[in-house]
């Protein structure tokens, strides 16, 4: 496949297909809504389900009763919109049903603005609805990442039967830049969907998929399944990307958008001969905190950049244990900082640190 | 005639669409009966083995547990956005909701009346008995006025709770609804009548005719307060007059198995 001038949201919703999405549903919210019209187009045109729903709400509940017959299904919106597919993600969590959800975050709280903002990383990774769950959570730079992630996606949420958010911003959402889409997979055929699914109890005792556990020692102990499957994610999941950490005595970390600016402010700090890399987590859950502990033998500073009034600060200073000082700096309300501003809090580290 | 000549012939039995267990509900609630007039249309339409219901939030939560197939809990309302996630990717199978009156015309108001609307391939089976059961007895959208319950101690008051809704004069009005009709649980000529109406669901589904649903007046004896035979009089005095039974749409595709009342 040759590399194309792609826009995020089309390429995401295109990549879905390729990995084998048979069911889109969603709601239209800017600025993810050019998915939900590339499904819209394309998912007739090959004989898969797309529906617009009434609201995040039916379109997350559809996702769910979908997921329940072992489709590959998705959905996705942005900040508000996901706020209302809570409950139906709880649901799904407390199924075991496998769903993947692009979250092209926006500007909050409230209706707020449609402007890329990482607001909503607390929500998102800490679970978000009700109960004790986490989804995994991939946080992709570039338009390629988002394409790779979101195949991912569909792969790792059958194979923890989870949900799997690819947590992205309105300006990976609306950029576009070159990246190449992955083949055409063939669709599952339904009779080799998972023996858990539902399809009609031919010749088989039912199946059930449901979240009560009306016994608290049942639900207790299916709690303690879900933390076990975490630790699994813990162990084998964990992804992120570091730049000039080898010689550096100070770390900037950032996810997503905001990672990819302070890479730009960690190359032009190396010009002026500041000895600062970059760890950039792509899985926000699990969060890279032993490849971030390991750092905080060795370095001097770390300097947190967030499109947020500092959410994943809070996850770095978990890791770093106060073996380093961490330092956040953060831009809100849908503003994107600049390699400048960020190379300015590299500065004040840099000089802290050495004082 | 001797015994040995003697031939038993079975009148009555449970359908394969049940399970063999007790149920959780009261003494006197018509849900039984529901469940029963369900499972026996799907035995007689011979699709147990490709049905998939979905179970909403409410007394019938645990309906699961008494159909003997494939079956899915949904969230408090969205077991008709849920049915739709089903049928879409799998249109071969039979999917039915079975919802309450707070779980289909309260929590749930904007989803059954937008998979109305679509004209969603499902059928909904409605439960009616004008009270929030699960809960212990608080007032539902379809509480009649002056009606008693827990949230509403000195009566439904229009002034101050306004008017119960009618969900099937709601749904007949939307152009996705081939079949819409309202029986009642209260005695056996209505049982009867219910179970044509609930084949009609069905059968409206196995055509691909579209949205179907029917509303069944039914008895809570526990938190009306009343005695169970003395429910069923109620549903009579009270509850018909409010919530009139017969076809509210029946679209023109929809051939008649003599479900509709004449």
């Amino acid at each position: 496949m040759a590399r194309e001038l792609l826009e995020g949201n089309v390429a995401f919703a295109e990549a879905a297909i390729r990995a084998g999405c048979e069911a889109y549903f969603g709601y239209p919210i800017t600025p993810q809504t050019e998915a939900l019209e590339h499904m819209a187009r394309r998912m007739p045109e090959l004989g898969r389900a797309f529906l617009q729903a009434e609201s995040e709400v039916a379109a997350i509940n559809m996702v769910y009763g979908a997921a329940c017959t072992g489709a590959r299904v998705m959905s996705s919106s942005s900040s508000p919109g996901v706020s209302l597919m809570m409950e139906g993600l709880s649901y799904i969590a407390g199924s075991e049903v496998p769903a993947v959800l692009v979250d092209i975050m926006r500007g909050g709280p409230g209706l707020g603005n449609i402007a890329p903002s990482q607001g909503d990383y607390f929500q998102i990774v800490k679970g978000g609805g009700h109960g004790d769950y986490r989804p995994i959570v991939l946080a992709p730079a570039t338009v390629q990442e988002l394409i790779n992630l979101t195949v991912e996606a569909f792969d790792l949420a059958e194979r923890y039967r989870c949900i799997v958010v690819v947590l992205a911003d309105g300006s990976l959402g609306q950029m576009m830049e070159p990246a190449e889409l992955p083949p055409m997979r063939a669709l599952r055929p339904s009779a080799e969907r998972p023996e858990w699914a539902l399809s009609g109890a031919e010749g088989r005792s039912p199946n059930v998929i449901s979240s009560i556990y009306l016994e608290p020692l049942e639900e207790e102990e299916f709690n303690r399944r879900l933390l076990a499957k975490q630790a699994e994610i813990e162990a084998h999941e964990v992804r992120f990307r570091e730049l000039a950490l080898d010689d550096a005595e100070l770390a900037v970390v950032a996810f997503g958008t905001s990672g990819r600016v302070a890479q730009s402010a960690v190359k032009l700090a190396r010009q002026e001969g500041i000895k600062v890399g970059l760890m950039r987590p792509i899985s926000l859950n699990p969060f890279p905190y032993e490849a971030l502990g390991g750092l905080a033998d060795r370095m001097r500073g770390f300097l947190v950049v967030e499109m947020n009034g500092g959410q994943m600060v809070e996850d770095v200073r978990l890791a770093v244990e106060g073996k380093a000082p961490v330092r956040f700096y953060g831009r809100m309300g849908g503003v994107v900082p600049f390699p400048d501003e960020i190379l300015a809090e590299i500065r004040q580290v840099n000089a802290s640190v050495e004082a | 005639m001797e015994l040995s000549e003697m031939v038993e012939s079975l009148v009555y039995r449970k359908p394969d669409s049940l399970r063999d267990v007790a149920t959780h509900y009261c003494p006197g609630c018509t849900h039984g009966v529901a469940h029963r007039l369900v499972a026996e249309v799907i035995d007689e339409l011979g699709m147990r083995e490709k049905t998939i219901g979905v179970a909403p939030v409410g007394c019938s939560v645990f309906a699961y547990n008494y159909f003997n197939m494939d079956f899915a809990e949904a969230a408090h309302g969205r077991a008709p956005a849920m049915a739709t996630g089903i049928k879409r990717v799998n249109p071969d199978n039979l999917v039915f909701t079975y919802q309450g009156d707070g779980d289909l015309a309260s929590i749930g108001a904007a989803e059954i009346l937008h998979a109305a609307g679509r004209g969603e391939n499902i059928t909904v089976v409605f439960i009616n008995n004008a009270i929030y059961g699960m809960t212990g007895g608080q007032m539902a959208p379809t509480t009649l006025p002056g009606q008693r319950t827990t949230s509403t101690p000195l009566g439904r008051d229009v002034e101050v709770h306004g008017f119960p809704l009618r969900m099937c004069e709601v749904l007949s009005q939307l152009d996705g609804s081939a079949y819409v009709a309202r029986r009642s649980l209260h005695d056996v000529p209505n049982i009867r009548k219910a179970k044509k109406a609930l084949r009609q669901a069905f059968e409206v589904q196995l055509n691909g005719l579209g949205f179907a649903m029917v509303e069944l007046l039914s008895s809570c004896p526990t938190n009306w307060g009343m005695s169970a035979a003395d429910s069923l009089v109620w549903i009579e005095e009270h509850m018909i007059p409010m919530f009139p039974l017969g076809d509210f749409k029946v679209s023109p595709g929809v051939t008649s198995v003599g479900g509709r009342e004449s």
